[in-house]
């Protein structure tokens, strides 16, 4: 089947983006393929490159990023919740004149737009949040 | 995207305390652009983001209760609101802003976009559905 | 319809709205802190306890674990699943619901 997953919250406060990640290693080890994986409200801060979490825990946005690569799966930020939280590409950086950017690799930045067609073209959608 | 879903958008929490509710709609408007057959839910708390009257301009925040009304501009023009969660909270439906949308297969007469529905009325909607969202 | 619970109903009504909505046939997980509905015992665990018999109530096993729940303390009933379980769950029902 084709899954898209929504994950609402950022990396440790909730538990919604570890519970996400976990549910799509096993769609994926169960061969299912991941449509796209959409990050709205705080859920843009698992897109930041900047975390340094303690060495004896999971690194959240490492993690996910490792995925990515390793499954080609498409990780959205949502552009209007990133620019409300500062999470930002090189691209947005110039636009916005920010003096730098801070997206984690294997993820991009689009508009809502992409969470619409994420609920159109999969056969579920899992919302991950708070 | 050539086929057409059924999208409800359900909103259970109070407007102001989380951006849930504001971020929510922008989905909402963003996502009618895209012609599928779209319905909004209020339950619970959710059922105070259409309460009339809502002035931010001492907290400070953004008051963003006249985007509701623009809604039935997008075409989103089914908003069901719970009757249990009403009266749970001591709310009547004249509590609520009078939105309304026009429609144009009728002379571009007027009609209330709310409707008012018992939990029993909800759940069979909710079956309905072919995707649903949570703010 | 799979719907998915995630919080205590200590702290949230989320299980209760659930249930309300939920319809006689549905599944419901109980995932994250919403596995504390799980437990018997509890002044919440009637709403659930009834609901059993119409509607297939799960728990999510590493939640469980995470939280030193042991499958003998939940209400009878409950089948306890891992993720893959979940992800089964997602693809047998038409559609999910999360409540948040």
């Amino acid at each position: 089947m084709k899954l898209s997953v929504m994950v609402n919250e950022g990396p440790y406060t909730h538990q919604a983006s570890d519970t996400a990640y976990n549910f799509i290693v096993a769609a994926l080890t169960a061969g299912h393929e991941i449509f796209r994986v959409f990050f709205y409200h705080d859920g843009v801060n698992n897109g930041t490159r900047l975390t340094t979490p303690p060495q004896d825990d999971r690194h959240i946005v490492n993690r996910w990023s490792e995925l990515s690569e390793a499954h080609d799966l498409d990780l959205v930020v949502c552009v209007a919740a990133a620019q409300r939280r500062g999470i930002v590409d090189s691209d947005e950086a110039k636009r916005n004149g920010k003096d730098s950017d801070n997206i984690a690799p294997g993820f991009r930045i689009s508009g809502l737009g992409q969470l619409i067609e994420a609920g159109v073209q999969a056969d579920r959608l899992l919302v991950f949040g708070d | 995207m050539s086929e057409t879903k059924k999208f409800m958008y359900i909103n259970r929490r109070a407007p102001y305390g989380t951006v849930y509710p504001l971020e929510g709609l922008e989905v909402v408007l963003i996502g009618a652009a895209f012609e599928q057959e779209v319905c909004m839910v209020f339950i619970s708390d959710g059922v105070f983001q259409l309460k009339q009257g809502q002035d931010t301009i001492d907290s400070g925040m953004k008051n963003f209760s006249p985007t509701y009304r623009a809604l039935g501009d997008y075409e989103v023009t089914r908003l069901y609101v719970e009757r249990e969660s009403l009266e749970e909270r001591g709310l009547t439906e004249a509590d609520l802003m009078p939105l309304t949308w026009e429609d144009e297969d009728d002379d571009w007469a007027e009609k209330p976009s709310i409707h008012i529905v018992s939990r029993t009325q909800l759940s069979d909607l909710l079956e309905e559905q072919d995707v649903v969202f949570n703010f | 319809m799979l719907h998915t619970v995630n919080k205590s109903p200590f702290e949230s009504t989320s299980l209760k709205t659930c249930l309300g909505l939920a319809k006689s046939g549905s599944d419901i997980l109980l995932i994250e802190d919403g596995v504390y509905g799980a437990l018997a015992g509890t002044i919440h665990t009637i709403m659930l306890a009834e609901a059993t018999g119409t509607i297939s109530v799960y728990a999510l096993g590493p939640d469980l674990k995470a939280r030193g729940l042991p499958e003998d303390r939940l209400i009878p009933g409950i089948k306890v699943v891992g993720y893959d379980g979940f992800v089964e769950l997602a693809c047998a029902n038409d559609k999910v619901q999360s409540w948040l």
